[in-house]
């Protein structure tokens, strides 16, 4: 028989589930997890500066690790402010575990201090979430939150406990299992073979492969696809990397920021193959008019994914590994000499446009120059805004988990704390984070983190002194109106960083900034790379939102 | 570049009209403990479904409950079933005529 408090159990719990990082910030309803992790020799807590980077850090290193990590918070504003990192780890399906203190069980629902109905507001945007009543509950609900977390499409859970629940005794017979993922769901093999015969018989097919790719650890066999059927490939932005960006029937990213060919790639299909997918609005533009001559294959463990935006002639719910290894032996190999040569002739037509790609002065400039000082090792995350959609335009990606960025919420401030966590779930590896002016300020903050845990992480800044997309879109879509998109006082990023205890190289006066960009990115720790680039540069082609993938501008 | 496209603007879509009005019964089988009803009528309000009644009693035990959705037929209905059955807490989800006897005596209670 074992005894003791609900706040041990909790970390006892973590730790036989596997966790070796926490990142968190302590409040009063959570003291008692705190106390107790006090005496784990397992835990590393990383004390962040703001909750909302706890929430991102625990992204980066289960974007990283592919297995669910977990922050913690206290109540009321502490749980408020991992929301938006919920939010984030909802719609880009990452396995996290938000722990949050709350006030004791019987002060709730009574205004007590600090007391905020985490349980509710956080319903919408976890996958799960648990208000624990008693010690004895966690028994199951820590586990259960794992098993959610990170089976079938993974999600965030949240597990919000009471103060007196971390204090309560409790007393049990043996610990409960450490959970594995379930089992996918089986999946009609009539389906695949129908896949497949539609694959044999198409003559303009495009393999379309997402995030799901990525999670399901199936981008080997997705490529093993496409080269057996020769399928010209495009990837959503989550799904960068899945297939390396120079392999021959790379296509590239589709939609909003694709370039001109992918989209007329597109736009001809005749079969369109959707591996891990779901048909996003800045992915497909104008829904009715995405791959208007197309029938629909769509594999995704989310049933609820299928027939949700775009009807498909066949759907299959599984796994997409497991589908691909049915699909695989039962797809004909092809050359389909005609459809890869207009392709091709399509990509020679109307490639993607990277002005300035050989001035590091410049974005697409600077994105190659970073990539030329790095490996395949390295790992790229980026912000949200203009610089997000030129590294993902022009960064050579190579490997899965190679890139973490927040493609379904969008959130600024993401690329910097989801770095830090890479950083620490990967040591071994160079974490390179793009960001903008207006991202960076969102979780500036975790400066002092990066600087306290001496993290292998670059920013690369891209300083325009604005809200880059914001402005463009005034500028293209609302008559140059140019409304607070502009920050009026330029911001001194390189004495931030130097205040928070964080090394910064400015390239603006640097004689030869390719070579202070690489002395900065080899030298181990946290850094700062500032580069003033012109708010002017637009990004393009760009898909009016809303309107169709043809439709692009510039 | 920016002047031919000076008369761009951005597409926002109509929301959709769903206006049917043929009823359907949903009997759901759910784990009882509280929050559950937010979890499911969470999703219905999001979406602007519209709910004409809900019932819901434990059943057995006590350890699930069922609830029952008296809702107006619409072409997002099939949709709607799959986000739901993803909930973990819900156990089945079951599709019925609206004609189904469950709301049928309550008319008393409602004058």
């Amino acid at each position: 028989m074992m005894q003791m408090t609900g706040a041990d159990l909790i970390v006892k719990l973590l730790e036989r589930q596997g966790i070796n990082t926490i990142a968190g910030v302590p409040g009063g309803a959570a003291l008692p997890m705190y106390d107790a992790l006090s005496k784990s020799e397992q835990i590393h807590h990383v004390l962040c500066r703001h909750e909302q980077g706890a929430g991102f850090i625990a992204q980066g290193m289960a974007r990283v690790s592919g297995r669910p990590e977990v922050c913690l918070a206290s109540s009321g504003p502490g749980a408020t402010n991992l929301i938006t990192a919920i939010a984030d780890a909802k719609l880009d399906s990452i396995p996290i575990i938000a722990l949050t203190g709350q006030v004791p069980l019987s002060m709730i629902g009574t205004d007590a201090f600090q007391e905020v109905d985490t349980y509710g507001l956080t319903i919408p945007i976890t996958k799960h979430n648990f208000l624990v009543r008693s010690a004895k509950e966690l028994l199951t609900a820590v586990p259960a939150a794992f098993r959610i977390a990170m089976s079938d499409r993974p999600g965030p859970v949240l597990i919000d406990v009471p103060k007196d629940v971390q204090n309560q005794m409790v007393s049990f017979e043996e610990f409960p299992d450490v959970v594995v993922p379930d089992a996918a769901p089986s999946f009609d093999i009539a389906a695949v073979e129908e896949a497949a015969s539609m694959i044999e018989a198409a003559e303009r097919p495009v393999l379309y492969l997402g995030g799901g790719v990525i999670h399901s650890g199936a981008a080997h066999m997705a490529v093993t696809l496409a080269e057996q059927a020769s399928l010209p490939t495009t990837m959503t932005l989550m799904a960068l990397g899945a297939m390396p960006m120079d392999h021959p029937l790379s296509l590239g990213m589709l939609g909003m920021h694709g370039a001109r060919y992918t989209n007329y790639v597109l736009e001809e299909a005749d079969l369109l193959i959707c591996v891990g997918a779901r048909f996003d609005d800045r992915a497909i533009g104008k829904t009715a008019e995405f791959c208007p001559n197309a029938k629909i294959i769509h594999i995704d463990i989310d049933r609820s994914e299928l027939h949700k935006v775009k009807n498909a002639h066949v759907a299959i719910a599984g796994d997409v590994g497991q589908v691909l290894s049915e699909l695989l032996p039962r797809v004909k190999p092809q050359l389909r000499k005609r459809w890869l040569s207009h392709v091709e002739s399509l990509k020679g037509r109307f490639p993607l446009a990277m002005p300035g790609i050989d001035n590091p002065r410049s974005p697409y400039g600077l994105i190659h120059a970073v990539a030329n000082c790095l490996d395949d090792n390295a790992i790229i995350t980026s912000d949200v805004g203009q610089h997000q959609m030129w590294v993902a335009q022009a960064y050579p990606f190579r490997r899965s988990r190679q890139w973490l960025n927040s493609g379904g919420l969008g959130t600024m401030g993401f690329g910097f704390p989801a770095a830090i966590g890479a950083a620490l779930a990967a040591p071994d590896r160079t974490v390179v984070c793009f960001s903008g002016d207006g991202s960076l300020k969102m979780n500036i903050q975790e400066m002092a983190t990066a600087a306290q845990e001496n993290v292998n992480v670059k920013i690369v800044l891209l300083n325009n002194q604005s809200l880059g997309l914001v402005h463009q879109q005034q500028n293209l879509f609302y008559g140059k109106r140019i409304m607070a998109s502009r920050y009026e006082r330029p911001t001194d990023f390189l004495k931030i960083a130097d205040g928070f205890g964080m090394r910064a190289v400015d390239l603006d006066p640097a004689p030869n900034p390719r070579a202070t960009l690489a002395e900065a990115i080899n030298t181990p720790g946290p850094c700062l790379i500032h580069a003033t680039i012109d708010p002017n540069e637009f990004v393009y082609p760009m898909v009016p939102p809303g309107a169709a993938n043809s439709e692009m501008i510039g | 570049m920016s002047e031919q496209n000076a008369n761009l603007s951005e597409y926002i879509p109509d929301v959709p009209e769903h206006n049917g009005f043929t009823k359907v019964v949903l009997e759901l089988g759910v784990a009882n403990h509280p929050g559950v009803m937010s979890h499911i009528c969470g999703l219905f309000a999001r979406r602007a479904f519209n709910v004409e009644g809900i019932l819901c009693m434990p059943v057995g035990s006590g350890d699930t409950s069922r609830i029952w959705l008296l809702i107006f037929e619409d072409e997002r209905l099939p949709k709607m079933i799959k986000q739901v059955e993803k909930l973990e807490d819900v156990l089945y989800v079951r599709q019925h005529a609206g004609e189904h006897p469950v709301f049928g005596r309550l008319d008393e209670f409602f004058q």
